[in-house]
């Protein structure tokens, strides 16, 4: 059992679960998932890491509640247990020196992109980050964020912060901000992640998403979180989850994200993050 | 005993097979205290019991019969226990028709001995008198060791090792321990409860297990090390094949890993009081011979598939399944296409499944296997409605180890290279054993392969 040290809300609709993994906190790394189950009967839900502390043997995940088993996870409280918190999994982000650095994130993707900063920017990058979200209220993170990046831009759909829009408008932005990045990261919804890599393919800008499939065993044991990446069948779960987003093939992906579908109830809409999928 | 009974064999009781398609219920039912007599009593208890040369780990099979037809069935479990550690386990999925009982001697006029029945009826006898003797624990020798995956290698291992004095522990990636025991064979087959019981046996003896940590993730092998004197992988074999064919990543296209471990480990079967969702596809077409193959197409039944086909590309003669698994999915219903070779996958507009192009094979000359080469029958393309397809046709190691220890060798589809009669890799302090050095292999090649290493650890640590 993995002790619960805490777990809350930050923005409507997401939480921040701080759970005690020591063997997972010594070798987590940018760019990591988890796998999660909330109870003994529970699926097993891949999150990405945000967050650790070695010393304390802590990890942090941001989840948003979309199903049973976030729902079940949205409701544990300090000092409560969960059976599996399994990992660190998955290959780590790429931290080399590529220069300057855009780091893009939208819903849990501020959370999991925040230690993908903070790895770039102590390798020597300049670090951008530009953080994502439907309206103002649904930021996080700006202040870790001002800390490891040179610069934090945001944008809402609303314009209530920041840009308003949507990432479509990322050429444009780039060009206001006098922004030219050798590299483009981005984690969060896979709408998202897909509007960008299409945005920045006539750029020719590399640009490395957090592919988050359906997943089982989140080692290679499966195949369920099978995708195609440059015409090969890769496994997001031991190949990935980082692959080029000009090399994936999107409609597929998109395509087996739906599968269950129509067997789990999902409040989605509620959330106001129509694109989470 | 009249000539007609020494030919054939006491018939194994099974539910009926319109009720178990319908339930997860152990099919097989096992022999009546009559019916061990009756079988024990065939056994003409051979000067040279051929039957021991056959079985991987060499159990004294006259023995435990002999003890069965005297009536004795306590010395007769512990007969067995001498050299296999899960015969509760053994008896109902080794395949035994090529193993121990196609030596048998009865064999040449009639049928063998049903031994692995018999083995089953003593492991289930103990179960029922529910006072399995634990040896006396052994006397810490000092040493600690750390077991890399907790399926029939791994037990074996952590059960000899235990026995012998070590603080053992094991590390099992996943959250319950018993390996393709647990994950892959369907409780219809071999009930969770008895590999439960086994792994609980092993940890009376004082075994550790570590469940949700992943070696090579959670931690390094060489990191381990640092904390051990010795390392036992027994990984398994993880990696679901594809064909390779166009379609393959449609939706209702699965491995069957996946297939399995949604109903078995995360009990699909039982959604939605369980979490994990699955299909209710109509008609499930799986591709492969093997047990695999059949544990998969027996499972769309029971979830209620109007359809389940096995689609072959050799024939009946070749299926590499257990005889009794291809017999029992014949009469409940599973259509076997043999001589059928997928080719191609098709989809609709959304990307899901509806039909699966196939081609028409007849056998040629015998291939390296020595069995007759499939080869394609010309312009006999034709399509198969499917909703669903599960591809079993095999499985290699997963390379999350190999990939994370320098040095360690593996050969060409990713097996870690060992010394066959000690299980020694290449790198000092690391044994090795079952389907991760074999490829997808047989749970008592497993264990004897266990069995092997630990007694190699012992030696190079008290070298006699
Ligand atoms: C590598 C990886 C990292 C991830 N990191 C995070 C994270 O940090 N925070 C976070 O909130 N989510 C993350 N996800 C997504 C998260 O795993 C799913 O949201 C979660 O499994 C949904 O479980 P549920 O039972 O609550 O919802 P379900 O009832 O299972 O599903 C609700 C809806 O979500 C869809 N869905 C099902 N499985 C997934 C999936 N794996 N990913 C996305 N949608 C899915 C379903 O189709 C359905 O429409 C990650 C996924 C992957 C593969
Ligand atoms: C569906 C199916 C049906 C079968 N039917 C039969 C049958 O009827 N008769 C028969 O004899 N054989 C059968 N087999 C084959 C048999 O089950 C295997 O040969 C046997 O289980 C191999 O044992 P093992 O201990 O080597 O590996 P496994 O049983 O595969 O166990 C390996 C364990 O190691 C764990 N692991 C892997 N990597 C790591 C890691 N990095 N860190 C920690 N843990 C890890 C895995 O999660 C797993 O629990 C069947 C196999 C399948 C899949
Ligand atoms: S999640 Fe099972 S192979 Fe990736």
């Amino acid at each position: 059992m993995y002790k619960v040290v805490e777990r809350r809300m930050i923005v409507p609709n997401l939480h921040e679960l701080v759970v005690e993994a020591p063997a997972v906190a010594r070798s987590v790394q940018p760019g990591n998932f988890v796998i999660v189950r909330a109870d003994e009967n529970g699926e097993r839900v891949p999150l990405s890491v945000a967050d650790w502390d070695r010393e304390a043997g802590t990890v942090t995940v941001i989840f948003m509640q979309v199903g049973a088993s976030t729902a079940k996870l949205a409701r544990l409280k300090a000092g409560g247990s969960i059976p599996t918190f399994a990992g660190p999994l998955g290959q780590e982000t790429e931290i080399g020196a590529f220069g300057t650095v855009l780091c893009i994130g939208g819903c849990y993707g501020i959370g999991s992109v925040y230690p993908v900063a903070r790895a770039l920017k102590e390798k020597g990058n300049t670090v951008f980050a530009l953080l994502e979200a439907r309206s103002n209220f649904l930021l996080y993170w700006q202040d870790r964020f001002k800390e490891v990046a040179d610069r934090v831009i945001e944008i809402t759909r609303d314009g209530t912060k920041g840009y308003k829009g949507h990432l479509t408008r990322l050429s444009e932005i780039l060009t206001l901000e006098g922004i030219k990045p050798d590299r483009i990261v981005v984690n969060g919804c896979t709408f998202q992640m897909m509007k960008v890599s299409e945005a920045t393919r006539p750029m020719g800008i590399k640009t490395m998403v957090n592919m988050n499939p359906i997943m089982i065993d989140g080692t290679g044991m499966c195949g369920v979180c099978r995708l195609t990446v440059a015409g090969a069948t890769k496994f997001a779960c031991v190949d990935g989850p980082d692959f080029d987003g000009h090399e994936v093939d999107w409609k597929e992906f998109l395509n087996r994200r739906r599968t269950y579908n129509p067997e789990e109830v999902h409040p989605l809409r509620k959330s106001g993050c129509a694109s989470h999928f | 005993m009249a000539g007609e009974t020494r030919k054939s064999r006491q018939p194994m009781p099974k539910q009926e097979p319109y009720e178990r398609v319908r339930n997860f219920d152990e099919v097989a039912l096992g022999y009546t205290e009559e019916q061990a007599l009756a079988e024990a009593g065939r056994c003409l208890d051979c000067k040279k019991p051929l039957c021991r040369d056959g079985c991987p780990v060499g159990i004294d099979i006259p023995g435990f019969i002999r003890c069965i037809a005297g009536g004795d069935f306590g010395s007769g479990i512990k007969v067995i226990k001498e050299t296999n550690a899960l015969p509760a386990v053994c008896g109902r999925v080794c395949p035994q028709e090529e193993q121990c009982e196609i030596k048998c001697v009865l064999g040449k006029k009639g049928e063998p001995v049903a031994i692995g029945r018999l083995e089953r009826f003593l492991a289930d006898y103990e179960a029922a008198e529910g006072k399995a003797e634990s040896p006396a624990l052994a006397v810490s020798n000092g040493r600690k060791i750390a077991i890399v995956g907790s399926g029939p290698a791994g037990i074996t291992v952590a059960n000899d090792m235990a026995l012998l004095g070590y603080d053992v522990t094991i590390f099992e990636a996943l959250h319950a321990a018993g390996g393709v025991l647990t994950y892959g064979i369907p409780e219809f087959r071999l009930p969770k409860a008895i590999v439960q019981r086994e792994v609980e046996y092993v940890q009376s003896l004082g075994v550790k297990l570590l469940l949700d940590f992943i070696v090579g993730k959670t931690r390094t092998i060489e990191s381990i090390q640092e904390e051990f004197d010795g390392i036992f992988v027994g990984a398994g074999a993880g990696l679901p094949w594809f064909m390779g064919i166009p379609g393959e990543n449609l939706n209702g296209v699965y491995s069957a890993n996946e297939y399995l471990t949604r109903c078995n480990l995360m009990k699909g079967f039982r959604f939605p009081a369980h979490d994990t969702p699955m299909k209710q596809p109509s008609r499930v077409l799986v591709f492969g011979g093997g047990n695999v193959a059949m544990d998969a197409a027996r499972t769309a039944l029971r979830l209620g598939a109007a359809e389940s086909h096995i689609v072959y590309r050799r024939s009946r003669e070749e299926l590499p399944a257990r005889a009794e698994e291809a017999e029992n999915a014949e009469e409940e219903g599973v259509i076997f296409d043999y001589l059928t070779l997928p080719v191609r996958l098709i989809g609709n507009e959304q990307g899901w499944l509806t039909e699966v192009e196939c081609l028409k094979m007849e056998l040629g000359e015998p291939d390296a296997s020595g069995r007759r080469k499939p080869v394609e029958i010309k312009d006999s393309s034709f399509l198969m409605k499917a909703d669903a397809v599960i591809v079993a046709i095999g499985n290699s190691p997963n390379p999350l180890i190999p990939m994370t220890t320098p040095g360690l060798k593996v050969g060409k589809k990713g097996n870690i290279e060992v010394d066959e009669e000690t299980g020694k890799t290449s790198r000092d302090g690391i044994w090795a054993g079952g389907d991760v050095v074999t490829g997808a292999a047989t749970v008592i090649s497993a264990m004897g392969a266990g069995r092997k290493a630990a007694k190699a650890m012992n030696e190079t640590f008290f070298p006699k």
